[in-house]
This record gives structure tokens, C-alpha cells and sequence, in this order.
């Protein structure tokens, strides 16, 4: 390998690829050869830096130069400039959304967005080459497994897990050592382990950019895993909607056996371990351990009850340990740096970092990872920049379709499990979907609920008919048709169908609901006794109407559709709230902002 | 691979190559003046002798980089040395024979080689 003066990282996670970081690379390669540059300046593909909102993303080393949204044409000027002369092209960098301040003459880590994170799973994402074990094994990759296999008991690996106080991250927040505890426990000729990786909550995105940014942190970690818990086998269940994240953990297990660190006799030893991969067609259900292990079998997904737990009787009649992808991205560390180096990050009971998704009303959507505990306010205003367009912020969506929202009231609680938990939301997979004034609540607590209802496989009762009568409700409220008492039966439905529903898909449907009337019945009241929206949101509860600063200049009229805008040329106009079908035309094209919404 | 001493044979191998996306405050830095009349001067081979010298002694802890003109044209192929800690020393009209030099005794023995420096040259 030859060495390089400058590396030129363009992500290759989903999001940049998407808005076109691969034409970018081919355009880099292309012009770093033109100019003479092949033998001094090398690009590499990375996994996701976190910051979605500001892809495709390039950040050229040793200067750490971070330019955001590129775009093909602006390859040649960043090589000629930057490459070439060493000038930086400051239009290109990226701009804090919240500063407004320029990180032309700051590293990385000084940037807003990077400044209050850390990373621990996501360590390697958008510094190395997913796809080069090599540069993995630089950064310290396969150590934690060495060392696992040649100076340490399975039981002495557990024992770290466990006071290292890891909680599964894809939702429950189950001790991880104490789940592999278990199924050492478990006597078998044949036990497996499991990664789970259908990563299903609308808007949570983690698990794919950790697999794409950084899959041997994944195989590393379920090997360390199949050793302490005794497992000759493992499995990664991922969807098939991932193929990027698919391609990348293909190619790491291939790169693993070329090197003897999967396979017989790893280091030498008498540890055997090899991994395959099953793809799942997305079904939500599936990310429920039983359903599954169910669809790994090749049977239909749905879940069973519980015991016999998966530790005893799990896939293919064996003892099985599953863990969610970002929790398997904290082991290897643990091993290498010791329980008591995790234990300083986070708080008490909620060790560590947590990576959450941040998407909806917010400037900077993308992926952080922090310390456990750190206030919410922090997620939202120092990290992720603020609410756009100068809009108030409102609430919180934590934990998907199982979890719940939190109030203005509430931004400066930590987060971590606990507390999350305690005021109706829950820390789920961590995605976090930020809403403003403009979102009615009854509203999202339907789109979850239709998410919930779309999902429900239909084995159990309570989940395939009680949700759907809880949408059928919900939706009444917000048509305009909702009825006295409507809060109380949707309560009432909630206690139920969360007491009696088979699995975790079913028993935590109507946390949504339940927390958004909890903190926002107001809202739901409005909806049902004043028939009114006051976030104009709903299309049914709302009217447009012209106020006087109308000139008559005859645009909205011309533009409805259905011919429900009256009045003469430089007079004000009229809506005929009975012919308006609330497409909202007129408002997007009066040129006065004459119309509003009431 | 059969033992740890394999994988830390890997890992020594490609750490020299990407050991600069690492935020390592203890680097010495190489910062070449790369305008177009550094290039004109003769600077890119100037920069590629700095390349081969630090791969050919497994220098850790080095980074090559380049910056634009800073006036002195005259004095091109101008380049910084600044060792962790110290002020910057600069080197004026450096060829690539001078580079051998400048990385034995000043990147690894800490002494600036005098007479290359911009002070000799005024």
C-alpha cells in the first residue's frame, strides 16, 4: 500500500448515496488522475458521518476539511483548488446552522453538530473504508476478539458485559449480560447467536448506517458473543430493503474467512465460529425475537409466547442470544478497554452512549451518538440545530410506533431508559422525530397507529382488531366526527390491548396514544368538542379565508380548482366554504399572503 | 491468520496509511506552499521526496500538507516544519535532495537544519 499525502472521504451510507456521493467518487477519481494527483491523494468510501441533512458529504485529511451538500460539478474546483493549490473552497464548507458560523478553520470535532457527541458504536462510521478489513484491523479492530479468546474465560467475558452495564439498544433495554448469562446456561450440542438487524421504527436509522459504516464491529462482536455464550454459529437477520448495508456485510464475512477470524480454530484456538446472513422482507413484526427467529427458519413471521425464552428453546429448537445491531457495536470496546472505561460514560443505570436519528422539524437530521443522560435540549438545540424556519417547537417522538412524545415541558430531562419510560415514552431504537406547532397531535398519534394496524400480523386479538378500532376512532376525531366520551374509550381500548396483546408489537401500539393524550388532551378536546385543529392541520377542521389584505387580483380565484373563489377585479375575494375541497391552492399562490388558515 | 501477532502485523501496516484521519494532537506537520508558483518552482517533487522519505522510515505521527501562496514567491518551493510544541520553522527554495536531510535531523532529531531555513536565506 502505497502512502497517500491527503485522503479524500466521501460517504457511500444511504442517504449520501442517494443524493449521488457515488457519481462523486467516480468524478474525484477521475479528476485527482487528470491532474496528476493518483500517486499523493486517495478516496475512500466511508460509512455515514451522522450529518444527513448537510450529504452528500466530503471531508477531505490531514486538514479535516468538511464540505457539505457537493455536488458533481463541484469535484473539478475542489481538486484544482484544494488538492492541487491547497486552498480550501470556502463555499463549499460547511456552514453552522445555528452559529452561522463557517468551519473553514476548525477541525471536525469543533463543529456544533460533532462537538457535544460520542462516539462509541459509531466509532468507524465515515472514518474508514467499510469495506477494507485492513483499515478495521488499524483501528484496533479484531483486538477485542483476540484478546477474548486467548486471556479470557466465556464466563469472564459475561462477567465484563454485565458490570459494564450495557442495555440492549433496539428497545426493551434488556441487560445484555444477563442475557448471555442465560444462554451459557442453556446445555446444548448446537446454540446460536443472533443479530438482530431488522430495524423497522419509521425514521430510525442506525442499525443500517452502523452495518454500512462499519459491519466487522458487527461480526467481531457476535463472534466474542458466540464464545462466551458457547454458540458455533451465528446469523444476522437483516431487511432485504438494506442493500447496501447487505453488500458491505457480504463482502466483511467473505473478507473475516480469507483471514481465519471466522471459521475453525480462530487464533489458533478451538473456537469455531462462522456467520450467514438472512434477509427479511421488512415485515415490523419481525424485529420481535420469536417472530424472528421464526422467518430465519423460513416459517412465517409471526411471534409465540414466551417461555419457553429464547436462551432455552430458541432458532431451530437450540439455545439462541439475540442482540440489536448498535448494542452489538458497544462489545468489542467493552472488551478492550474494560467495564469500568464504559461505566464512565452515561449515568447509573443507563451506561454509555446512545445513537439517536434525528429527523423531522429539525435543521440537522442526521445520526448522533451521546453520553446516556445528557439532557434533551441538548439533542435538540445544540446538536441538532434548532427548529427551521424560526417555527416553536412542540414536541418530541421518541421510541417509534412503541413509543411515545414529549412535551416542551419536559426538554431538560436526561435521557436515559428510565426516565424516558417514566413520563410515557420510551427509549425504543432511538429514533426521535422533532415536531412543530404546525403537527396536530391526534394526527400523529394516527399515522403511528395506521403504522401499528399495516404492521399487527393478525395472530393475536387485542393487536389485529383493538388497534384498528382505536384508528377507526382516531380517525373520526380527526374528520371532524368525534364524539363525546371518544377519549375515554380510546383509554380504555389503550389499558387492554396493552394487558392482553402477545407480543411487544401489540402491548406497545398504544403508547403513542396514550402519551399524546396524556400531554396534549387539549389538543384531542379541541378536535371533538369545537371541532377545531388548532395546529390547522387537519383538512377537515380547517378553512381558508381571504382577509383584507386582498387586492382582487383574480390569481386564487383562477387557480381553485372547483371554482369556489368568488369576486370582482380589485375587490376582495370570497371562499364558498361549501364548494372548497381545502387544497390549499390559493394560499400557495396568493402573492399577498392574503389567505389563511382558520 | 493463526495468532495475535498476525492481526498486529496488519494493524501496523495500514495504520501508517490512514493514521491522519486519527485527531492526533502530537503530529508534526509538513505544510508545503503548493500555488502556482510553489508548483512552477519546482514543489510537487519536493513534496513526493517527503512522501517516500517518511513511508521509507515508518515515521508515525507525520502529516503532509499543502497551502496556498503566502507572497514570498521569490523564495518558492517554500515550505513549514512544525513540530509539536514549537514555533514553525520555514524552509526556502528547497530541492528534493535538501528533503532527506530535513526529515533526519529535523522531523526525527528535533534540530532545524539552519542553513535551509528562510532565516539563512534573507
Amino acid at each position: 500500500m502505497d502512502l497517500y499525502r491527503a485522503h479524500v472521504l466521501v460517504c457511500g451510507g444511504t442517504g449520501c448515496s442517494s443524493s449521488g456521493s457515488a457519481k462523486l467518487i467516480e468524478r474525484f477519481e477521475e479528476q485527482i488522475a487528470a491532474n496528476g494527483l493518483d500517486k499523493e491523494v486517495k478516496v475512500v468510501r466511508t460509512g455515514c458521518f451522522g450529518l444527513c441533512e448537510a450529504g452528500p458529504v466530503v471531508i477531505i485529511y490531514p486538514e479535516g476539511t468538511f464540505y457539505s451538500r457537493v455536488k458533481v460539478e463541484d469535484v473539478d474546483e475542489i481538486v484544482t483548488e484544494h488538492l492541487l493549490k491547497g486552498r480550501k473552497v470556502q463555499h463549499l464548507v460547511y456552514v453552522d446552522h445555528k452559529t452561522h458560523e463557517s468551519s473553514v478553520q476548525k477541525s471536525l470535532a469543533e463543529i456544533g453538530f460533532y462537538k457535544k457527541q460520542q462516539r462509541v458504536a459509531l466509532r468507524n462510521c465515515g472514518v474508514i473504508d467499510p469495506e477494507n478489513i485492513d483499515e478495521y484491523i488499524a483501528f484496533d479492530g479484531y483486538q477485542a476478539l483476540g484478546k477474548a479468546l486467548t486471556e479470557m474465560t466465556p464466563e469472564q467475558v459475561i462477567d465484563e458485559i454485565l458490570k459494564s452495564g450495557l442495555r440492549g439498544r433496539g428497545g426493551a433495554g434488556f441487560p445484555t449480560g444477563k442475557k448471555w448469562q442465560f444462554a451459557r446456561a442453556s446445555q446444548a450440542e448446537h446454540k446460536y447467536f443472533v443479530c438482530n438487524a431488522d430495524e423497522g421504527d419509521p425514521g430510525a436509522f442506525m442499525d443500517r448506517s452502523l452495518l454500512e459504516g462499519d459491519p466487522h464491529a458487527i461480526l467481531e462482536a457476535m463472534a466474542i458473543g458466540g464464545y462466551a455464550i458457547g454458540a458455533d454459529e451465528g446469523w444476522i437477520y437483516v431487511r432485504a430493503e438494506y442493500p447496501i448495508a447487505v453488500k458491505r456485510l457480504e463482502k466483511a464475512i467473505e473478507q473475516a474467512r480469507d483471514y481465519g477470524l471466522l471459521g475453525k480454530n480462530i487464533f489458533g484456538t478451538d473456537f469455531s465460529f462462522d456467520i450467514h446472513i438472512r434477509l427479511g422482507a421488512g415485515a415490523f413484526v419481525c424485529g420481535e425475537e420469536t417472530a424472528l427467529m421464526a422467518s430465519i427458519e423460513g416459517r412465517r413471521g409471526e411471534p409465540r409466547p414466551k417461555p419457553p425464552f429464547p436462551a432455552v428453546k430458541g432458532l431451530f429448537e437450540s439455545p439462541t442470544n439475540i442482540n440489536n445491531v448498535e448494542t452489538l457495536g458497544n462489545v468489542a470496546q467493552i472488551i478492550l478497554k474494560g467495564a469500568d472505561w464504559f461505566r464512565s460514560i452515561g449515568t447509573e443505570k443507563s451506561t454509555g452512549t446512545k445513537v439517536f436519528a434525528l429527523g423531522g422539524k429539525i435543521n440537522n437530521t442526521g445520526l448522533v451518538e451521546v453520553p446516556m443522560g445528557v439532557p434533551l435540549r441538548t439533542i435538540i438545540e445544540d446538536i441538532g440545530g434548532g427548529i427551521p424556519n424560526g417555527k416553536k417547537f412542540k414536541a418530541v417522538q421518541t421510541g417509534g410506533p412503541s413509543g411515545g412524545c414529549i412535551p416542551a415541558s419536559l426538554l431538560d430531562i436526561p435521557v436515559e431508559y428510565d426516565t424516558l419510560t417514566s413520563v410515557g415514552a420510551m427509549m425504543g431504537s432511538g429514533g426521535m422525530i422533532v415536531l412543530d406547532e404546525d403537527n396536530c397531535m391526534v394526527d400523529i398519534a394516527r399515522f403511528f397507529l395506521d403504522f401499528t394496524v399495516d404492521e399487527s400480523c393478525g395472530k393475536c386479538t387485542p393487536c389485529r382488531i383493538g388497534t384498528r378500532r382505536m384508528l377507526e376512532i382516531l380517525e373520526r376525531i380527526t374528520e371532524g366526527k368525534g364524539q363525546e366520551g371518544d377519549i375515554e374509550k380510546l383509554e380504555n381500548l389503550a389499558e387492554n390491548i396493552k394487558n392482553s396483546a402477545l407480543c411487544g408489537l401489540g402491548q406497545t401500539a398504544p403508547n403513542p396514544v396514550l402519551s399524546t393524550i396524556k400531554f396534549f388532551r387539549d389538543e384531542y378536546e379541541a378536535h371533538i368538542k369545537e371541532k377545531r385543529c388548532p395546529a390547522h392541520h387537519c383538512q377537515a377542521l380547517l378553512n381558508y379565508v381571504i382577509t383584507d389584505k386582498c387586492r382582487g387580483c383574480t390569481l386564487c380565484a383562477r387557480k381553485c380548482p372547483v371554482q369556489a373563489i368568488t369576486g370582482n377585479v380589485k375587490e376582495k375575494h370570497v371562499i364558498d366554504t361549501q364548494k372548497c375541497i381545502k387544497c390549499g391552492q390559493c394560499m400557495a399562490n396568493c402573492k399577498f399572503g392574503a389567505i389563511i388558515k382558520d | 491468520m493463526k495468532s495475535l501477532a498476525d492481526l498486529q502485523a496488519i494493524r501496523a501496516k495500514t495504520l501508517e496509511n490512514i493514521n491522519m484521519r486519527k485527531e492526533d494532537e502530537n503530529a508534526a506537520r509538513v505544510v508545503i506552499g503548493m500555488a502556482t508558483c510553489g508548483i512552477a518552482a519546482g514543489a510537487r517533487p519536493v513534496m513526493l521526496k517527503f512522501l517516500e522519505e517518511i513511508k521509507k522510515r515508518d515515521l508515525q505521527h507525520v502529516t503532509v500538507s499543502q497551502t496556498g501562496c503566502i507572497g514570498m514567491c521569490r523564495l518558492e518551493p517554500m515550505l513549514d516544519v512544525i513540530l509539536p510544541g514549537k514555533e514553525k520553522v520555514t524552509y526556502v527554495k528547497v530541492k528534493p535532495d535538501m528533503v532527506e536531510r530535513i526529515v533526519t535531523e529535523h522531523l526525527i532529531g528535533g534540530t532545524p537544519v539552519a542553513e535551509y531555513t528562510i532565516g539563512a536565506a534573507e
